[in-house]
């Protein structure tokens, strides 16, 4: 968190703390379906600092998608303002937000969302491409951006040649590849077996501690959720709950205490006899 | 987003699904092909017509016997009032006219030995064959002393020479004609077809006053075939010979002409609109390929377009914006239609030189016809890619992301 905040020049800029990244004031949004109106958010207000970890948690239905396209800029607030490092983003074009997406965000999703028959390295060129990059400069960047996930050695695979975890992860370096303001996470392990889950929670912590990186991260999982610095809890289009987490839990620390898959596979063989203790608890370990 | 990388990532979509994007194409590849086939076929043809019709003499302007315009009671050569004498009062009256030749024709049977055939039988003068630019490749041609003294000689035509004498050499030999005989004096180069198909080496041509009198019986001729001092003066002459004749004829206003002048130009004129309009009939057949083709790329773009929704939303969350949407899709759209395009320019070519070949037609390929057909595939992809890619853009982001 020592990482310097940068200064954003825009068109409506407040002055404020320069260590604020999002501050949402208000925010409501309305969905019409057909004769039906749909209250998703239902005035929420709400900072965040840079070189936070926040979980977002909340049932289905809860507004936690909702916010997460607002805080993406995928979408607009119906009412409200929403101030992305000053600037209210809630009445920018299509075209304004695009850039904004491109620049400032990096998305990960959890069906990974990779580009099929496209190798690593051009799934995570893919925002370098918007952003007008020279060839050379995308594909310096890319290589990097796959460095910062481990897979520099992937480049060239494609996503089905790549585990699950894997091809997490090169959606973890796409969305690294343009620098952005925030990491927006949307249940980034719900398509994943636990260990992998934890690997990519170590990915997402080395981030957030080594590089500053803000993070928000939608879950439904309170063992993922346990990762985060910083819990907000969602229900009926409000905020019902916003805690810092007081015992969290540190991925580094917990995958040696899980089996690999190699393990797994050997107790479903019964060659080796894990089942006496039983799948490892993370919260064990403390 | 640069266009090379919009260029790269179409030609990988398409090449993700080769046997759809073929398919696709086909569409194109046989409207454009059939499109640049029938062109060239049309153009070759279009030569050949004015090939024929520059046969016909520099210059040409023919009086004929009779009349085809409307209200015209009498036809083609359904007259007797065309004369040697209106001829020569052309020639005298009017100076537009450089030469002249009368013709005479009819049918009739010709002998050698046991060889017979019956030949279009024309009666002329020596001038013919130099309005006609019509030379001999054996022998030479008759006299005016001949025409004069209604001498029993002809030339022949390549046609009616291997017909009667197969590989024997016809100079000098006799010939019947009903009871007639004549000496072979020439036998003309071979001419092909004409524009109308007819084979113009089939005749025998002979002085008109020999034909008039001992074949055929009459005292008129059919028509003339003059030639101007130039193009121009062709045009300028017809109303000259028209006023000239009306008045030898002693016809009055509003009575019909019993002739009909028109110049070569006039004939090319028909001819050619003839030809036109055939060749607009096949190109508009081979558009509706074309169109046909569109559709194909219209659906198969839709259906992409439904297939990579996710990846569109992919793009959007990562920065594209519609516009960058937009232009992928259409430049695909463009990209197959091009392909197609190329292909379709190629297999038409192929097309034209192989009908070229196998039945003998000829075939004109047009620099115009193939730019034209590059320009037409790039507007159908334009045109028929916009809607799909009007539609990829227009998606939500958070839906397309969602998509199963």
């Amino acid at each position: 968190m020592s990482r310097e905040a940068k200064s954003e020049p825009g068109a409506r800029t407040e002055p404020n703390d320069r260590s604020e990244l999002i501050r949402l004031e208000n925010v409501h949004k309305v969905y019409h379906l057909g004769e039906v109106q749909v209250h998703a958010l239902r005035g929420v207000s709400l900072r965040i600092a840079r070189g936070e970890f926040v979980a977002v948690m909340g049932a289905s239905g809860s507004g936690k998608s909702t916010l997460m396209n607002i805080l993406g800029c995928l979408d607009r607030p119906t009412r409200g303002a929403y101030f992305l490092e000053g600037t209210d983003v809630s009445q920018l074009s299509k075209v304004e937000l695009a850039r904004i997406r491109n620049q400032k965000i990096g998305f990960v999703f959890q069906q990974f969302n990779l580009l099929p028959r496209t190798s690593a390295l051009e799934n995570v060129e893919l925002p370098t491409i918007y952003a007008g990059l020279s060839p050379a400069e995308r594909h310096s960047r890319a290589l990097a951006a796959l460095e910062r996930v481990g897979l520099a050695d992937r480049a060239h695979h494609f996503p089905s040649q790549l585990s699950g975890g894997q091809q997490q992860r090169v959606a973890i370096a796409r969305a690294l590849v343009n620098s952005p303001s925030i990491l927006l996470a949307d249940e980034p392990t719900g398509n994943l077996d636990s260990r992998t889950s934890v690997e990519i929670m170590d990915i997402l912590q080395f981030l957030n501690e080594e590089e500053g990186l803000t993070v928000v991260l939608v879950t439904h999982e309170h063992d993922i959720a346990q990762y985060a610095k910083r819990v907000l809890e969602f229900r009926d289009g409000r905020i019902r709950k916003d805690y810092q987490v007081s015992d969290r839990w540190v991925a580094r620390e917990v995958l040696p205490t899980l089996p690999t898959l190699d393990e797994l596979d050997a107790v479903e063989l019964g060659t080796q006899d894990l089942h006496a203790e039983g799948p490892v608890n993370p919260s064990e370990v403390w | 987003m640069d266009f090379s990388n919009t260029l790269r990532i179409a030609f990988r979509a398409l090449a993700r699904n080769k046997l759809r994007s073929a398919l696709t194409m086909l569409g194109i590849i046989i409207g454009i092909g059939a499109v640049i086939a029938t062109v060239s076929i049309g153009q070759g043809a279009e030569y050949l017509i004015q090939q024929g019709i520059e046969s016909l003499g520099t210059n040409a302007v023919f009086i004929a016997a009779g009349s085809n315009r409307a209200g015209a009671r009498t036809g083609f050569w359904g007259v007797r009032t065309l004369t040697v004498d209106d001829m020569e009062a052309i020639l005298r009256e009017v100076p537009l006219i450089r030469s002249a030749a009368p013709v005479v024709f009819t049918r009739a049977q010709v002998v050698y030995q046991n060889q017979n055939w019956r030949p279009r039988i024309e009666g002329t003068t020596p001038e013919y064959f130099q309005i006609r630019r019509w030379g001999v490749q054996a022998g030479g041609i008759f006299s005016e002393d001949e025409v004069r003294s209604a001498a029993n000689v002809c030339v022949l035509g390549v046609t009616v020479a291997r017909l009667l004498f197969g590989n024997q050499d016809p100079i000098g030999q006799t010939i019947r004609i009903g009871e007639i005989p004549f000496r072979v004096v020439g036998v003309l180069e071979a001419k092909g077809q004409s524009a109308m198909g007819e084979d113009q080496d089939d005749r025998l041509i002979a002085p008109y006053t020999t034909v008039q009198r001992k074949i055929a019986g009459i005292t008129w001729i059919h028509y003339i075939n003059a030639s101007a001092i130039s193009k121009e003066a062709a045009q300028a002459a017809v109303p000259q010979i028209e006023a000239l004749l009306r008045e030898r004829h002693r016809i009055r206003s509003p009575e019909d002409d019993d002739f009909f002048v028109s110049t070569q130009s006039d004939v090319a004129e028909m001819a050619t609109q003839t030809e036109r309009v055939m060749n607009l009939l096949l190109g508009s057949i081979a558009s509706v390929s074309l169109i046909v083709g569109g559709i194909g790329i219209m659906n198969i773009m839709l259906v992409s377009v439904t297939e990579r929704t996710r990846e569109i939303g992919v793009r959007m969350a990562v920065g594209a914006t519609e516009a960058d949407v937009r232009r992928q899709f259409l430049v695909e759209a463009v990209t197959m239609s091009m392909a197609g395009g190329i292909i379709g320019i190629g297999s038409g070519l192929v097309g034209s030189w192989a009908i070229a070949k196998l039945l003998g037609w000829p075939t004109l390929i047009s620099a115009t016809a193939i730019l034209i057909a590059t320009v037409v595939a790039a507007s159908i992809g334009i045109l028929f890619g916009l809607y799909p890619a009007w539609k990829a853009a227009q998606l939500d982001p958070i839906e397309a992301l969602r998509y199963e």
